[in-house]
């Protein structure tokens, strides 16, 4: 696909894969390129190793980023994504390794001093564990914070809620209460496979389908139908009146209106009303008694 | 700040003189809510354990439920001294999945308003880094230059910080004739004036010298191992500038200098940043003299919204509008990992897609991280007022780091 966008353009990915995968060896899960970026999935247990043959072989000096990502359905639900940089090549790698709560991920500090902060955020984030990190304690929440916050089963409101309290002049922690139901819009189209049930549909959706009938209905005889006698010769004559025009119209015809009488004898009108204006026209101020 | 006397646990009850100092989180020089324990022996720093988190807003997780649009402005409110860098990490991106291509207007308008916000930016920096170890007036002279550049986001936007003015696609909206007229004036006047005068009274001073020269030391090797970005890496003699190695949009276009340091100090990180204004000057008069007209916004419409007089008329413009502006544009499934020069270092956005119209994950690589992190090793061995020195000179902010 031709490349459209104007995002950072860095040195071509072409062959890119084909090194790493003969370097990294058995080491390599799965190696892809997709939007342009490399993505490599590591053995969690060689992590380590593959991330200093990479930087000492390959020229990936700088780790910029370590992200997790949470996916609930797969059984490590976790996943570490590791950014590094090449400035000599100027070339950037996603680097992967699955994890879950209970496996620990071996430590990048022992190849980057910045993987400190960064393993101490996955780990505030996902709960996820580096092995060999000397200093894993949570970073970005609160002190005493319990939790997960960025695991997809963490509510977007939280638990706990603090406010300042006058009584006991300190701030306090209290459960979160909602003043208003937490809102949650769903845009998604309807008829592009949406997995919910539509406002209205619920009773549709919860009632069983009906079982299926031992004996479809039919209509073959007489009797199942209800039908009557077939019809004979007294359905030709005819019941209504027939058509206007081929009615016989004249003064004889019952209820016809009687015609408008004309009135010779009537009295003319003595004069024909001429002045008009006066009879629309406001009157003067003075007739108005002012 | 509070002093207390420690018993260390190390020598069963004897009273060392070492002692431990909070530095925050409410301190004038912690540019924000930075708090250091700080373990001194006398006035000479041990050891400092920065907390941060202070400021931790949760942004990553309420971007997940946001759809791509709406998700924006949140990028504003992360580094609010560089709004728009901040924004341009996240819409290139976005663009990146979707291979959507942007208007050439579009994307000269785009690097001339990033550009002004690293001058915005770094007049914060030096001004504050400055006044740390003890310059008022260069600050108030700098604080001009960053209300002008604020006036001119406010008639480009609407909004003086928090723009959301660069959109996945493009831009919101045109600018006027006036205003890029007005911007070349005050880049040929009013800027040089100002900036030159203010740079006088600092870079030979004497004082401004003895307090940062020769202070945080660091070398090539550290630089690189620590993941610094940005003036930080610059100054330690390393010429990396995403602009340059990597451009987006039109940098590639553009003829601009990378400043490095040679002694990888404090005083070289400041230098570096004063640099930086003057060349970023230089590329907005470039992106003026050559900026096109045209579009300033992708013409795909099942992306970019159409404007609100099109919809007037235009039944398919009335149903885009709407379904852009409630369901949102889905982005194909899959991820990556985009970094940009924002003025502070390297800004990166790691964006997950699963397809619909929100993201799956988005990993915001904060500057301050990685730099902030390196302020133990970087202190050591220094003065106690030397960290308020090094600190001005990481140029950190708080909503950025915590997120």
């Amino acid at each position: 696909m031709a490349v459209l966008h104007s995002a950072p353009k860095y040195a071509s990915n072409e062959g890119v894969i084909e090194t790493l995968t003969g370097a990294l060896g058995p080491m390599l899960l799965a190696a892809r390129e997709e939007h342009g970026e490399i993505v490599l999935t590591i053995v969690r247990d060689r992590i380590e190793d593959a991330l200093r043959l990479l930087r000492d072989e390959h020229g990936y000096q700088q780790l910029m980023e370590m992200a997790g990502v949470d996916y609930p359905s797969r059984p490590e639900r976790f996943e570490v994504v590791y950014m590094l940089l090449s400035l000599t090549k100027n070339h950037r790698l996603l680097v992967k390794v699955n994890a879950s709560e209970s496996t620990p991920v071996p430590t990048a500090t022992t190849l980057w001093y910045n993987a400190g902060w960064l393993e101490r955020e996955v780990f505030d984030m996902y709960g996820v564990i580096f092995s060999g990190n000397p200093d894993l304690r949570r970073i970005l929440t609160d002190y005493g914070f319990e939790g997960h916050p960025q695991r997809k089963d963490f509510p977007l409101t939280g638990y706990q809620e603090l406010r300042y309290s006058e009584e006991d002049k300190r701030v306090v922690y209290e459960p979160v209460q909602l003043a208003q139901d937490f809102r949650s819009f769903d845009f998604m189209s309807p008829w592009e496979g949406a997995d919910y049930v539509l406002p209205g549909d619920e009773k549709a959706a919860k009632q069983p389908a009906p079982p299926p009938v031992a004996e479809p209905k039919t209509t073959e005889k007489k009797g199942d139908s209800g039908a009557g006698e077939p019809t004979n010769g007294k359905a030709e004559e005819k019941v209504s009146a027939p058509p206007p025009d081929q009615k016989v119209t004249g003064e004889n015809e019952k209820d016809a209106p009687k015609p408008t009488e004309n009135r010779p004898d009537k009295a003319a009108r003595e004069q024909t009303a001429q002045d008009t204006k006066g009879a629309t026209e406001p009157k003067d101020s003075k007739e108005d008694g002012k | 700040m509070s002093m207390q006397l420690e018993q260390s646990p190390t020598t069963e009850g004897e009273i060392v003189t070492n002692y431990t100092i909070n530095f925050g989180p409410q301190h004038p020089a912690a540019h924000g809510v930075l708090r250091m324990v700080m373990e001194l022996d006398g006035e000479v720093i041990e050891r400092i354990d920065p907390h941060v988190g202070l400021l931790h807003r949760g942004t990553e997780k309420l971007i997940e439920h946001k759809t791509y649009l709406q998700a924006l402005p949140y990028f504003d409110r992360l580094d609010y001294c560089s709004p728009l860098a901040m924004e341009y990490s996240y819409v290139l991106a976005i663009e990146k999945m979707l291979n959507l291509e942007v208007p050439l207007r579009a994307q000269y308008l785009r690097v001339l308003f990033a550009e002004l916000t690293r001058i915005c930016n770094h007049m914060l920096n030096i001004g504050s880094h400055v006044m740390d170890v003890g310059a008022m007036t260069p600050n108030l002279w700098l604080f001009e230059i960053r209300e002008d550049c604020l006036n001119f986001f406010e008639r480009a936007s609407g909004a003086r910080m928090h723009s959301a003015w660069f959109r996945p696609g493009g831009v919101h909206q045109d600018v006027p004739l006036k205003l890029l007229a007005d911007i070349a004036e005050w880049l040929d006047t009013r800027l040089p004036t100002l900036f030159e005068d203010a740079m006088s009274l600092v870079v030979d001073n004497r004082i401004f010298k003895q307090r940062n020269v020769d202070i945080a030391v660091v070398s090539r090797d550290d630089a690189i191992a620590w993941g610094f970005s940005g003036p930080m890496i610059r100054a330690a003699g390393i010429p990396w500038d995403i602009r340059k190695s990597q451009p987006y949009d039109v940098y590639d276009r553009m003829d601009f200098e990378i400043p490095v340091g040679t002694n990888s100090d404090c005083y070289d990180r400041m230098m570096v940043r004063v640099e930086e204004v003057r060349q970023s000057a230089k590329i907005m008069k470039q992106c003026l003299a050559e900026m096109p007209e045209g579009p300033i916004s992708s013409e795909d419409r099942k992306v970019v919204p159409p404007k609100r007089a099109e919809m007037k008329s235009s039944m398919e413009s009335l149903i885009h509008h709407f379904k852009l502006y409630t369901e949102g544009f889905h982005v194909p499934a899959g991820e990556v990992y985009v970094a940009t020069e924002s003025p502070k270092g390297e800004f990166g956005v790691y964006l997950v897609s699963d397809g619909s119209n929100k993201p799956y994950r988005c990993k915001i690589r904060p500057t301050a991280f990685s730099h902030l992190q390196a302020m133990d090793f970087m202190s050591k061995g220094h003065m106690l007022p030397d960290a308020t020195a090094i600190l001005g000179a990481i140029d950190a902010v708080f909503g950025e780091c915590d997120r």
